[in-house]
């Protein structure tokens, strides 16, 4: 974890990214807030917690993940060499247990005895059980009754994992109601339990906790890159829902200006329908979950439905240190449609021989494009935060295959 | 006669009149426009006959991540029938146009708020006779721009304490704060735990003494029995979710009638004790 200034300077001392960010939680779990910002400043600043967290990074999840060039499909895109950062070779498949670690050691360390998460596609409910099971903790991973549906194989891998898969039926059954349970959990269990929250949001200290632990991507994407080509790349792509793993590959980055930020969001059915995951393009500025950042929503500011294709974009909300980023101009922000997505997870498995998740097949559609646009002489690092075979089932069935 | 008292103060006079008499006050939490607002119009203009010394109306929010299954359900019923913040603020108008003494306050997350803008929220509040508000998600870290609104109109900003407010926290939650100071008798979402009477003694002596305000407590009281045994430790006793359960399944003169017992139980627990 090291010290690069120019990005450190967020969050200040109340959480806050800009206008971004803050503390907005039930009095009952700010006191449990105000523990866990004490014993994270302390870990941080702990020489033992670092190096056991790069032990375990090294010997369990197996970084420092490769920097693939991606010949075929910078060749097919026609432009500018694409670098894929092949975080979906991690441990259990993948950026998400890179965060998980960094939050069950912490809560090893506070004595906490019982780990609570949230889960969208299930991959951070499968990252957060597969540390508990190493940790010897009991897991409850609450996730909506029709994520459930749509990612049956990561259920059954939860619950090989020792956790208790918990559906939630409120709301729409996705995402954002899980928070709200695991939140409700936290609220009646606040003695024992540590919650690990997914992605870079929640109220302070959890952003900036998750994009600490996800920053490793950018730091060793930066040095691979220099050492591979000799320069910086001309853009970072990444996919966005919460954002952890955009955060993960932007936060190295964001002094060099040169090097252009770019989140993509999911598009849905298309921001102009109405049905979208584009907290940024098609949200505005309120408070849920913690956090002031931006949401979707309607007029009287009740939240609205996300849709993805993607169980881990579909998220009405974006970590506030995306939301501030994006209003200083120093990341750019775009989307990509389920059909994009789909399209490209395709093309991805035929031309490289890698299966990506839905959620970075959202980036790369837009990595197509921006090859063009650099032409031969660009360079560009898109994160593959995940590997697809939690998709295959769903894909097969937005194709009309059965298997 | 005078002019009739508005915002904190009317709240103030209520708990007053209460004590005076020896008696905690009964504090009756219904969602806003549950199931439709013309049912929960006529549900709140009872509520005084029925015995309620205050009124917390609840604002529909979609996701209520401090709440129960009861309420949660409220809110969505709400929502689907259409309701929204305003409509619920003109119910609140309706009812102070027919009573000028009950205090009534609305309870909800801070993200409708946020959207319409603290300034605004504050005028409409003034404008339909709201004397106060209680915002879940809006500890006192955060609710600077809303106080200042509320503080400058005369309006209560009811704070929550919890069993998790340690003394070392206690002073941060009850700066500033007037009307009376919400305790939330159990870690947990609301109408899910039953509190014990012995703690809550403790902590309502602990924060009456740290505010020098009255001290209401809720969550996860439900039955008269329960309701009279925190009348003899606290200066208020608030139920919601059963209030909220009866609406929804028998209707407004059911919901009444629950009222009417609580609200009984809770005036005459200290006679009751002191026999």
């Amino acid at each position: 974890m090291s010290k690069a200034p120019q990005q450190d300077i967020w969050p200040d001392a109340r959480g806050r990214f800009g206008e971004f960010g803050g503390r907005y939680v039930a009095e009952t779990l700010m006191p449990l807030i105000l523990e866990l910002e004490g014993a994270w400043d302390e870990a941080r600043n702990d020489p033992a917690f670092t190096a056991q967290m790069d032990g375990f990074l090294r010997d369990y999840v197996g970084r420092p993940s490769v920097l693939y060039h991606a010949e075929r499909l910078s060749e097919e895109f026609g432009g500018a060499k694409i670098w894929l950062k092949r975080d979906e070779l991690n441990h259990t498949g993948s950026h998400k247990i890179n965060n998980c670690l960094g939050q069950v050691l912490l809560a090893k360390r506070m004595g906490k005895t019982r780990i609570i998460a949230e889960t969208g596609a299930g991959q951070h409910g499968v990252a957060t059980a597969t540390l508990a099971a190493r940790f010897g903790l009991p897991c409850v991973v609450f996730m909506g009754a029709t994520d459930i549906e749509r990612q049956q194989p990561n259920v059954f891998r939860m619950k090989l994992l020792g956790a208790e898969v918990v559906p939630v039926t409120s709301g729409t059954g996705t995402l954002k109601d899980a928070m709200n349970e695991a939140l409700r959990d936290w609220v009646t269990h606040v003695d024992e339990t540590f919650y690990v929250i997914g992605t870079a949001a929640g109220p302070h200290p959890y952003p900036h906790m998750v994009r600490t632990f996800q920053s490793v991507i950018g730091r060793e994407a930066r040095a691979q890159i220099l050492e591979r080509e000799g320069r910086l790349p001309d853009a970072c792509v990444a996919c966005i829902g919460g954002g952890s793993n955009a955060i993960g590959l932007f936060h190295a980055f964001v002094p060099d200006e040169n090097v252009r930020l770019i989140g993509v969001e999911a598009a849905g059915k298309g921001i102009e329908t109405g049905k979208h995951a584009a907290s940024l393009k098609g949200g505005a500025p309120g408070v849920l979950h913690g956090n002031r950042t931006y949401l979707l929503q309607d007029k009287d500011g009740q939240i609205t439905d996300a849709h993805s294709i993607s169980a881990g974009l579909d998220y009405p909300g974006i970590g506030p240190e995306h939301a501030y980023l994006n209003d200083i101009g120093r990341a750019e922000y775009v989307s990509a449609t389920d059909k994009e997505a789909l399209d490209m997870f395709q093309l991805c498995a035929k031309l490289e021989g890698i299966i990506p998740a839905l959620e970075p097949a959202h980036a790369l559609a837009r990595v197509a494009d921006l090859a063009r646009e650099l032409g031969p002489k660009g360079l560009i690092i898109m994160n593959m935060c995940g590997r697809g075979d939690k998709d295959v089932f769903a894909v097969a069935g937005h194709l009309g295959v059965e298997i | 006669m005078s002019t009739p008292l508005t915002g904190a103060a009317r709240l103030e006079a209520r708990f007053a009149m209460r004590k005076a008499q020896n008696q905690a006050a009964f504090i009756a939490y219904i969602m806003g426009g549950d199931p439709d607002v013309k049912s929960a119009q006529n549900l709140l203009d009872g509520l005084p006959d029925a015995g309620a010394d205050v009124i917390e109306l609840g604002l529909p929010f979609t996701d209520p991540m401090a709440d129960g299954p009861a309420i949660q359900a409220a809110a969505l019923r709400a929502l689907n029938a259409g309701v929204r913040t305003k409509d619920v603020l003109a119910m609140a108008a309706k009812f102070r146009k027919k009573d000028v003494t009950t205090p009534l306050i609305v309870m909800g997350y801070y993200n409708p708020i946020h959207h319409m803008g603290c300034e605004a929220f504050t005028t409409a509040c003034i404008e339909s006779g709201v004397d106060g508000a209680i915002i879940v998600d809006l500890p006192p870290e955060e609710d600077a721009p809303l106080r200042a609104a509320f503080d400058g109109a005369g309006l209560a900003l009811i704070r929550l304490a919890t069993p998790t407010t340690d003394d070392q926290r206690l002073p941060t939650v009850v700066a500033g704060t007037s009307g009376f100071v919400y305790y939330v008798s159990v870690a947990g979402i609301t109408g899910a735990l039953v509190p014990d009477a012995d703690p809550v003694e403790r902590a309502v002596r602990r924060i009456r003494n740290a505010s020098g305000l009255p001290v209401a407590v809720g969550f996860g009281i439900k039955t008269e029995e329960k309701a009279a045994q925190i009348a003899r430790v606290a200066d208020g006793v608030v139920v919601g979710s059963a209030i909220v359960d009866a609406m929804a399944q028998n209707g407004v003169e059911h919901a009444l009638e629950l009222t009417r017992h609580l609200s009984n139980a809770v005036h005459t627990a200290r006679e009751e004790a002191a026999q």
